[in-house]
């Protein structure tokens, strides 16, 4: 055997180990669809049975008409929504102080913020918790909307910062020599010029807040304020047993964010990468 | 003469109007960041450690400096759970910790070669940390249902000893590790992107001096991913002792709290006995372990971790 043809095979074989890995990966959302697509029956089956007949629509329905569904997910657009503008404004004018503008203290905020990444959340949980309750926000959005206000969180800072750094100051300049001002750099220069960042803090924003389980948990009384993940947990715990159901439900409850990754595939990817890139 | 030193004087004004502008406006712009870490990080922090000296419970009238006796009972051992609940979290990060980063560097490593559909199995490997942690916790604990779940089918009609996995206290933390290790495609691909700026030469050089796999591995690729595995290392530490949901849902703390992780006995008493002065305690044992084991992690490194340009 030749070393190319020994190469060769070596490659076929890590090939066939990557792709049974990635069946591997891909197994449990399988199950996941085929179990929600089953009637009790199939279910219980042994051995199992691996594509559903007939397949039962019909417990997306049910599911979803058990609890009130619909206002979940309303519920949780809205938080999302709002927290994605939120960030997307407030994160990136603070990207812009700290990477375009030059000024005394910088550096020492800048280095708080960037700290505060590695402080564990239960630390300010309580305080905060405390804190939303003398304010009689507790079971309001309040609590689940007001702090993306407030930056956007420290890593979607950092990470527009890098990239308007790549940026070259020319264009400033020249804004400034024009007459115009910083929120006009931001606005008209920044901004349309970094979309493909903001693009990755929208997006990453958007997965965060839809899949956030511990601040609903916490601050929401009322069963008719539930975002989706806390409804899932309301079902979880009314319908124990009936797994088609809690499947189907589930799979309703992954959908908007299965579809958020495929539409910005490329995006994630690369702003992932961003993120190990300067540690 | 004389207009040369007014121009001059009013350069000098003219820098420090740009200066004073620049200072002004750079503060407004970073206000909501300044802001924020005032309200909802230093605030609470502090608050947090003056809370843990107290016996604040929301219901109660009035509550009392207590010193240093919510830490005094912790360690003293009144409350078993401390104990086991520390000895949970940590048995835990110490198997799904290295585990995730072996994984995930070595699938970084298989797929940092040119081969056909790498973007799609890139996007395979990567698409279940997006799965909400809800839906994560249900297909799972479906998986790993006993009687019908499809691991324990696969098991038995391979004639191989089925498992109680997470209702079983000596196997519900592997079985949470196991499932952790599902979403391993997140830090596979930060080690992807720190793979393809290793510079080909460097191989090429080795290959030159006869090098194999193994020597090229450890004389090339580890010190020139130094930075990256140690950054993988440290969120993974973090995120590792601050895992709550998965047993939230799926084991709501047992068997017999053998899943009672840190961040879930800190709910409990916090917002089930509301016991808010004995949770900022355990929120505060917490940073200190988080904030030593990320110092010592820091200290070590420069043994081990290479930089690239510095010194």
């Amino acid at each position: 055997m030749t070393i190319k043809q020994r190469r060769k095979i070596l490659n076929l074989f890590w090939y066939i180990v990557l792709l049974i890995g990635s069946l591997i990966c891909l197994l449990p959302l399988y199950w996941l669809i085929r179990s929600s697509l089953m009637d009790m029956g199939q279910i219980f089956t042994m051995p199992p049975i691996w594509i559903p007949n007939p397949v039962c629509w019909g417990n997306y329905k049910d599911a979803l008409t058990i609890l009130p569904f619909h206002k979940y997910f309303l519920n949780t657009i809205f938080i999302t929504t709002f927290n994605v503008i939120g960030t997307l404004i407030t994160s990136s004018l603070c990207a812009f102080g700290f990477s375009r503008i030059n000024w005394k203290g910088r550096n020492v905020l800048f280095t708080c913020v960037i700290s505060s990444m590695m402080l564990p959340y239960a630390v300010t949980l309580i305080p905060t918790f405390i804190g939303w309750q003398k304010l009689g926000a507790y079971g309001t959005y309040l609590p689940l909307m007001v702090p993306a206000w407030f930056g956007g969180g420290a890593f979607n800072i950092f990470l527009l910062r890098q990239f308007f750094m790549s940026i070259p100051k020319d264009l400033d300049e020249a804004t400034i020599v024009d007459g115009g001002g910083y929120f006009r750099i931001w606005s008209q220069i920044i901004l349309p010029l970094s979309r493909p960042a903001l693009i990755v803090v929208g997006l990453f924003t958007f997965l965060n807040n839809w899949n956030d389980f511990m601040a609903p948990l916490i601050y929401l009384d009322n069963e008719r304020n539930y975002t989706l993940a806390l409804g899932l947990q309301l079902f979880k715990g009314m319908y124990n047993a009936q797994w088609h159901l809690m499947m189907a439900a589930s799979t309703v409850v992954l959908l908007p964010a299965l579809a958020i990754f495929v539409i910005g595939q490329r995006y994630f990817i690369e702003g992932i990468a961003l993120t190990g890139m300067k540690s | 003469m004389a207009t040369a030193v007014t121009t001059k004087k009013d350069y000098k004004i003219h820098r420090y109007q740009i200066e004073k502008r620049q200072q002004i406006w750079g503060v407004i712009f970073t206000l909501p960041v300044s802001l924020g870490f005032m309200i909802f990080t230093l605030g609470p922090m502090l608050a947090s450690f003056v809370f843990s000296l107290t016996n604040y419970r929301v219901a109660a009238a009035h509550n009392s400096f207590v010193g240093l006796e919510n830490y005094i009972r912790l360690f003293s051992g009144k409350d078993p759970l401390f104990y086991k609940s520390l000895r949970v979290t940590f048995t835990y990060a110490l198997m799904s910790v290295p585990l995730n980063l072996t994984f995930a560097f070595g699938l970084a490593m298989l797929m940092n070669r040119d081969f056909k559909g790498k973007a799609i199995f890139r996007s395979i490997y990567y698409l279940p940390t997006i799965v909400p942690v809800v839906a994560t916790s249900l297909i799972w604990t479906w998986l790993l249902d006993p009687d019908l779940g499809l691991i324990n089918t696969i098991l038995r009609q391979l004639n191989l000893p089925t498992s109680k996995f997470i209702y079983q206290e000596s196997t519900v933390l592997p079985s949470l590790a196991l499932m952790n290790l599902w979403t391993c495609g997140g830090t596979m691909v930060i080690f992807l992107a720190g793979l393809q700026d290793v510079p080909r030469v460097m191989y090429e050089a080795a290959e030159i001096d006869g090098s194999n796999w193994f020597h090229k591995l450890i004389y090339i690729t580890l010190p020139m991913m130094s930075s990256t595995i140690f950054f993988n290392l440290v969120m993974g530490i973090i995120n590792g002792l601050q895992t709550f949901t998965q047993s939230f849902i799926m084991t709501q703390g047992g068997p017999n709290n053998g899943s009672l992780f840190f961040v879930y006995y800190l709910y409990r008493e916090a917002f089930e006995l509301q016991e808010m002065g004995k949770a900022c305690a355990i929120a505060w044992v917490l940073f200190i372990i988080i904030f030593a084991l990320t110092m010592l992690v820091f200290r070590t490194s420069r043994s081990w971790v290479y930089y690239e340009g510095e010194r």
